[in-house]
């Protein structure tokens, strides 16, 4: 019988990473940010069925990039704990933090347990709230971390370099369209500068819209993404032949 | 109760291909489910909700309930709510034991919502019915005890091509048999007399605000016969709770309407105290 081989801590814990890392960096990404009147969420998707991005409760959605089985599982399991703590306490008991803290819970205790694989996801948490200053994000890692993000999020393979790109252009409390385009064209960008395009068909939009009653998750899809879409693509047209065009007018868009 | 000794979620909550709400509650915390708790002997002396009336017309259905709650011969309350929404083209309500009822309608509420965001479409509407059916089954020793639940659930069926005939009513049993009612139907304890006045009221070609004025009219004669079905209280402005699911969904008819829907009821009273008459040919 030969004995074991030995492997440090250190070194165990730096492989399961890089296996999460490499996983997550093969998918496509997704985009979370701050709009005026909500959280708006893009991912480049072309699964109709498969969603990315979904409700979790009255103010709080999910997205998600990584291995579809894995932030699939933890979508219900948020789900169900929504509800769950709802139907026990009260609607209004049910928040972004407890979602979060469970699955930095669950992801962590997945990710430095021996007997399975470590998750190849990367998970928003975003609950809306009365006002842009009551807006919580979360981003959690496979590892189980969790921080506390504001403005913006990318996550997925070019997560990077589309972070590098909201720095420079990201800008507070603009309307829904505008933030669409923004979202779009940093999604298109390539890291080598090269543009792509995004056709409605490959793209799934949501967003928790704060000024709907109870439950605030709304999917853009079909016609209405479409003039959406259009709209931002009009008003970028507009914006690039008329230079000198008065901004407040720019920031009018719908 | 929600996590095991490492913070982790339980299993349940990662059980794959259960999109019930309340079979998870059944596998992960049973105690909450109505019908699974000890049942006591004797009897008790609980609120109980009484007439809900439905009247379905071209573009859907219109689904109302008086607002008393009664207990033996005291009034429990004077403006209890018993129409509820369901989910966005669905409306419930319930007769009989109210505690017991309203926790079932919360129940309910929830159990299609979590399909909904489990499934990412949303039950048909004889599922919801089914769904409504097989947890009133569940409290049937209850209702054994004395301790009944009689919903009445009503909605737009957005499968049906004809918007006339989308507006669906189904009514249950304490066994959880399910039933669906043609044109209008009504349940609790005014229901016989609720019942009477519709099959006179009742038009094919009725419209929401026909099937809203109806419904008032309806609760008004279980009023005059029943002592537990509640009247329109002009006194305090208790109006009965009147809902209306149609293509754009549920919607809740306010009181501001009701408060002249209700005047029209009560002076045409003041004349002829027995309602509209019927014509005999």
């Amino acid at each position: 019988m030969s004995a074991p081989f030995y492997v440090s801590p250190e070194q165990l814990m730096r492989d399961r990473a890089d296996y999460a890392r490499k996983g997550i960096a093969r998918g496509r990404s997704n985009v979370v940010l701050q709009y005026s009147d909500g959280i708006l969420f893009v991912a480049e998707n072309a699964s109709k069925a498969l969603h990315k991005i979904s409700e979790v409760y009255d103010r709080i959605a999910f997205a998600a990039v990584g291995r579809y089985n894995e932030f699939e599982n933890l979508r219900v399991a948020g789900v169900r704990l929504a509800d769950l703590t709802g139907y026990t306490y009260d609607r209004r008991d049910v928040t972004g933090r407890t979602i979060a803290n469970a699955y930095a819970q669950t992801l962590g205790a997945i990710f430095s347990g021996a007997g399975e694989k470590p998750y190849e996801v990367e998970i928003v948490v975003a609950e809306v709230g009365d006002d842009v200053e009551g807006d919580t994000i979360y981003r959690l890692t496979y590892d189980g971390s969790v921080t506390d993000e504001h403005d913006f999020v990318a996550m997925g393979g070019q997560a990077e370099h589309i972070t590098g790109l909201l720095k420079e252009r990201f800008v507070p409390g603009v309307s829904l369209v505008d933030a669409l385009r923004l979202a779009v064209d940093v999604l298109t960008q390539a890291p080598d500068g090269e543009m792509r395009t995004l056709t409605a068909q490959q793209l799934e939009v949501a967003a928790l819209v704060r000024s709907r009653s109870r439950r605030a998750f709304q999917r853009y899809v079909g016609p209405q993404l479409e003039t959406l879409l259009a709209g931002s693509t009009a008003h970028q047209a507009e914006v690039t032949h008329q230079p000198d065009a008065d901004p407040d007018v720019e920031a009018d868009g719908v | 109760m929600t996590s095991d000794s490492s913070g982790r979620l339980p299993i349940a909550f990662h059980q794959p291909g259960v999109s019930s709400f309340a079979d998870f509650l059944g596998a992960h915390a049973p105690e909450m489910l109505p019908g699974r708790r000890p049942i006591g002997s004797g009897t008790v002396d609980v609120p109980h909700g009484t007439t809900i009336v439905a009247v379905t017309f071209t573009g859907g259905v219109v689904m109302a309930g008086d607002r008393r709650a009664t207990m033996g011969n005291i009034i429990a309350q004077r403006d209890i709510e018993k129409v509820f929404q369901a989910d966005e083209h669905s409306c419930v309500g319930i007769a009989g034991t109210a505690g017991l009822a309203i926790e079932l309608v919360r129940l309910f509420q929830v159990e299609l919502e979590h399909y909904e965001k489990l499934q990412g479409a949303t039950l048909s509407l004889e599922g919801k019915a089914n769904r409504l059916s097989m947890m009133i089954r569940g409290n049937l020793p209850m209702a054994m005890q004395g301790l009944a639940v009689v919903p009445m659930f009503a909605g737009y069926d957005l499968l049906v091509s004809d918007p006339a005939k989308a507006g669906r009513i189904f009514s249950f049993d304490v066994t959880g048999g399910r039933y669906e009612e043609h044109s209008f139907h009504a349940v609790g304890s005014g229901s016989m007399f609720a019942r009477g006045a519709l099959k006179k009221f009742f038009r094919e070609d009725f419209n929401q605000q026909d099937a809203v004025r109806a419904c008032v009219e309806s609760l008004y004669d279980a009023a005059d016969d029943d002592s537990a079905t509640g009247a329109p209280d002009l006194t305090r402005k208790i109006y009965p709770v009147v809902v209306a699911c149609t293509v754009d969904g549920f919607q809740r008819i306010a009181d501001d309407a009701l408060h002249d829907i209700v005047g029209h009821v009560v002076d045409a009273r003041m004349i002829r105290p027995g309602g509209p008459a019927a014509p005999l040919s």
